[in-house]
């Protein structure tokens, strides 16, 4: 076996949960959107030529008949500027791949597989080959389970008596724990001494203050985009939050240095930022 | 198997705004000099990002969603993702239940 398609298998390995718990939501996403009065073409259509979850199902919560294009095209704008962020974030881990395979592997960067490939990129170069298999499997089982939901529609029931709604919210939080866990194992911590269940939450809460600027950023984009979304409304939430939450890595970056000499020694990307910004 | 006129031009241009919004980063990232503060910001974006995505279902849709958002939380540091999402379901829908 060659190791571009080792790396293609890993690939598919690595997205394959992701691509499972999109299922109901993909579903959900086809028979909302039929229920709306778009036809299985355009459901299609959309899920190919689009591909990008949080946009299609807010789409089909403003979709009007004739459609809103400037509308469509401006909530899609709102809700999608995090790809800006998302790509710039991963454009230098791409080196590797030649620009058409940049130009097309970016075409279909979405929330999930954008995540696994910034988890990859810690330990791993990123090959094409990598990049295309996770990125295909997820393109086309999202393809596969939207239109399944088009053509289902109404056969589902309410998916919310089967927590459906719920999938993509407990698939998100588990992608956030793994960037979490990412930065706090990458530091070197000595062992706890304590032990036991209670032992251990202590543990979880010293690292959260302590250690990881991933769980202020957590906690200020979290309640910053549902202000929003409360008092504004989508889709100003996303970009509320992302904001914020940045702002809080960067304030907590900077502040920490302040307390941080009582602290065991460090290592990992805020200590090397802190490190840099000492220097 | 119909596609709207109407319909086809709005789904081309979400397509189009989305591309722009995923190719850009592709044009931005080299023009970013990354250092201290900045650097550390950049780290959190995916945390960032996902968090915000999601706050509006686990924070202000009612107190079993959040309840859930918790233990779906307390699972995704000792189980693998799928069964984090498959804790995520099961406790929404008792919570759910149990709120009547």
């Amino acid at each position: 076996m060659s190791s571009s398609w080792t790396e293609a298998r890993e690939g598919v390995r690595d997205i394959a949960p992701a691509a499972i718990a999109a299922i109901p939501i993909g579903a959900l996403f086809g028979a909302l959107a039929t229920a709306k009065g778009l036809s299985v073409a355009e459901v299609a259509l959309m899920s190919a030529a689009v591909f990008a979850g949080g946009a299609q199902f807010a789409a089909v919560e403003i979709w009007r008949f004739p459609a809103p294009v400037a509308v469509l095209a401006f909530s899609t704008l709102l809700i999608n500027a995090r790809h800006i962020l998302m790509g710039a974030s991963l454009a230098p881990k791409v080196g590797a791949l030649r620009p058409w395979q940049r130009a097309l592997s970016f075409g279909i960067m979405a929330d999930e597989n954008w995540a696994l490939m910034e988890r990859r990129a810690l330990t791993h170069p990123l090959s094409a080959s990598y990049v295309f298999g996770m990125g295909a499997f997820f393109w086309v089982s999202w393809q596969i389970w939207t239109c399944m939901g088009a053509l289902a529609g109404s056969f589902m029931g309410n998916p919310r008596a089967w927590g459906a709604d719920f999938a993509f919210s407990a698939l998100f939080i588990g992608l956030i724990a793994s960037f979490w866990k990412s930065r706090t194992s990458s530091r070197a911590r000595p062992a706890d001494p304590r032990s036991g269940f209670g032992g251990r939450v202590v543990d979880l809460v010293a690292g959260f203050w302590k250690g990881s600027a991933t769980g202020v950023t957590v906690v200020a984009s979290g309640l910053a985009a549902a202000l929003a979304y409360r008092w504004v409304g989508p889709p100003w939430h996303v970009a509320a939050g992302a904001v914020a939450g940045i702002a809080a890595a960067a304030l907590f970056s900077g502040g920490a240095d302040v307390n941080a000499s009582a602290d065991q020694p460090e290592a990992g990307p805020v200590a090397e930022a802190r490190e840099e910004a000492a220097s | 198997m119909i596609i709207d006129p109407q319909n086809l031009a709005a789904i081309v241009a979400m397509a189009l705004v989305t591309y722009a919004t995923r190719a850009s980063g592709l044009f931005i990232a080299h023009r970013l000099e990354l250092t201290g503060r900045l650097k550390a910001a950049f780290d959190e974006i995916p945390a960032a990002v996902l968090s915000a995505v999601i706050a509006p279902s686990v924070l202000a849709t009612g107190w079993p969603e959040t309840v859930a958002a918790a233990l779906t939380m307390i699972a995704a540091f000792r189980l693998p993702l799928l069964a984090t999402v498959g804790v995520g379901v099961v406790s929404v829908v008792v919570l759910r239940w149990i709120s009547g």
